[in-house]
């Protein structure tokens, strides 16, 4: 297949993991959905083309690994397990109701495809480095992706991590740091700034850092993994910068961490996703 | 379960570190999957022995206790059967919320090993005394809370927590210790141990508490009072059977912990006792204090930790009955 090609149905992918992720918060009304859209291309691009994963043996030992440590992205992962294949969609309308296997930060007893549990920030670093240890302990050729959000950087135990992984040169792990620029209580830049910037910490750290530019555009995150690929005996981060609430009409402006919008900003932002996925097939 | 009690209150020559070590260098062998993550303290207990004999599977996490918790979730996912190792106040007080929620939570039987419990801490003094650490992992549902007497017990319940697939906590005395067992002394988890029996009252205490009790029983035997002692090395799953059966018999209890009080052994004991059978309960142990910096002998002498002190509670709580 073609590259462009490729790309186009990542494009597609990314949109439908938005619709359905849209829809399962939708149902309840209310969500963590700033954070789960900045990151659908990213997860488009794993899922759709990067990972090596069996959606019937969800704990294949070779399997890629996918931990989302920021953990209240949980419906951006549900949507895009169940298009994958994992469990059917309908079962991740159950988010958040009484006795679910979809509660709002990912766990990995519940949720088939959900590696590592997550939800206490900074948490999820730590336990994907652990398992990237382990794949390399016992010598297979598999990666570990983790994503981090920027306002989840200012837990120390990422930092902690992050000279874990690379005084044992953990080259089977990427690090996606969703730099979305917000956190809850504000501008990542008003309550708790990164000194020379995320990409430059990881670097003084020792990581490979690639930035990419649009961490919203699926042919720039593919290209970024790709070169993460080929970088030996050092872990690789990848700074997305995207948009809290990316594609979302209610959340896109003010990137809020959560929203609770009334129905109609809800049938117009799922109306306005839809229109959009229409438009992206159609290119 | 067969043991051999020694019990002569002599203090044994080798350090009690070497019956974690000693185990997990003959599991290790054995099991390519067992591992053991420190955090800059290989020194102090002797595990550099085992990073010597498996490099690959013993790994120095540095001076980030965090960090070295959530390793040891992360291995346990890719099958691995994990100990991790700090000072008890780190292991429980600093990486609770990881061994909480990235471990037990998530379903990730990891084996958190805290040495230098309680006043054993001694001249690392009150930053580092933890009295409170049994009581942070007995709040973590399912999770087995052990604190062993001596060397023979270190290694034996090194081995059953190492095959036992649950979220565990043992405490570690690292270096001089009383003898209590004979070598190859076995002990099942959750069993406690039947040292003397007695009819006027049951002491039951674990760890450095363990000899003090066989002590006490001496003393009330020349006074020509009966006691039963008990060893619980297990604080979770608790011996609920043998609490009820003893304080049947003996009408009156006397818990004994290197731990505060307000949450530990004896409130554990006492819960089982109160629901079912109501006898007058005594408790030595840590008066809801911080540690301080000392010698372990003045340490115990300050905060009550003593054969004299269990043998005043025995009598407390028989005049009671």
């Amino acid at each position: 297949m073609q590259k462009a090609e490729k790309m186009k149905e990542l494009r597609v992918f990314a949109q439908e993991i938005r619709v359905e992720a849209l829809k399962t918060i939708g149902s309840l009304g209310f969500g963590h959905v700033g954070g789960s859209m900045s990151v659908v291309e990213a997860l488009a691009v794993l899922y759709g083309e990067v990972m090596k994963v069996d959606p019937k043996n969800p704990r294949w030992e070779d399997r890629d690994w996918c931990v989302m440590s920021k953990g209240h992205a949980g419906p951006a992962m549900y949507a895009t397990l169940a298009l994958k294949g994992f469990y059917p969609i309908e079962n991740a309308y159950t988010l958040n109701q009484p006795h679910t296997n979809f509660p709002s930060h990912t766990d990995r007893t519940k949720t088939p495809g959900v590696d590592l549990t997550t939800g206490s920030l900074g948490q999820g670093m730590s336990s994907a480095i652990g398992a990237a240890l382990g794949n390399k302990v016992d010598g297979r050729d598999n990666h570990v992706f983790v994503f981090v959000g920027d306002g989840e950087c200012d837990e120390g135990q990422v930092w902690e991590g992050a000279q874990f992984a690379a005084h044992y040169k953990l080259d089977n792990l990427v690090c996606f740091v969703d730099n979305n620029k917000m956190q809850l209580d504000g501008a990542v830049e008003k309550v708790m700034s990164h000194g020379k910037g995320i990409g430059a910490k990881f670097d003084a750290f020792g990581w490979n850092v690639i930035d990419v530019a649009d961490g919203n555009d699926v042919e720039q995150i593919y290209d970024a993994v790709m070169a993460a690929y080929d970088c030996k005996g050092q872990p690789t981060c990848i700074v997305l910068n995207t948009k809290k609430g990316k594609g979302c009409t209610f959340a896109e402006p003010s990137g809020a961490h959560s929203s609770q919008p009334n129905a109609e900003q809800w049938a117009e932002a799922i109306a306005a996703a839809e229109a959009e996925l229409a438009a992206v097939k159609a290119q | 379960m067969s043991f051999t009690l020694i019990g002569k209150h002599e203090k044994d020559s080798r350090a009690n570190r070497d019956g974690y070590v000693n185990a997990m260098l003959e599991m290790m062998e054995a099991d390519p999957t067992i591992m053991h993550v420190d955090c800059d303290l290989e020194g102090c207990i002797n595990t550099g022995k085992l990073a010597k004999a498996f490099p690959e599977r013993t790994i120095n996490a540095g001076i980030a206790e965090a960090n070295a918790m959530g390793i040891g979730a992360g291995l346990c996912a890719t099958g691995k059967n994990v100990w991790v190792h700090s000072f008890g106040c780190f292991a429980s007080r600093r990486a609770f919320d990881q061994a909480f929620m990235s471990c037990a939570y998530a379903k990730l039987p990891v084996h958190v090993l805290g040495s230098d419990p309680g006043v054993c801490a001694a001249y690392n003094g009150g930053t580092h005394m933890p009295f409170e650490d049994c009581a942070l992992y007995l709040s973590v549902p399912g999770s087995v809370v052990v604190d062993p007497a001596d060397m023979a017990q270190t290694y034996a319940l090194t081995k059953a927590i190492t095959a036992s697939g649950k979220f565990s906590y043992m405490r570690l005395i690292r270096k001089g210790f009383t003898t209590v067992y004979a070598d190859g002394s076995e002990f099942e988890l959750g069993k406690g141990v039947v040292l003397k029996e007695g009819k006027d009252v049951t002491i039951i205490a674990s760890g450095i508490m363990v000899d003090e009790a066989l002590k006490a029983e001496e003393t009330l035997a020349a006074e020509g009072i009966s006691a039963k002692v008990i060893d619980m090395h297990t604080w979770k799953p608790l011996d609920e059977e043998l609490i009820l059966a003893s304080a049947k018999e003996t009408g009156c209890v006397v818990t004994a912990e290197n731990h505060n009080v307000t949450c530990g052994l004896g409130s554990a004991i006492t819960r089982v006792l109160a629901k079912n059978c109501p006898v007058p309960v005594e408790m030595v142990g840590v008066e809801d204090r911080f540690g301080q910096v000392g010698a372990e002998s003045f340490l115990r002498e300050e905060y009550g930790l003593t054969a004299a002190h269990i043998v005043e509670a025995a009598k407390a709580a028989i005049a009671r009955k």
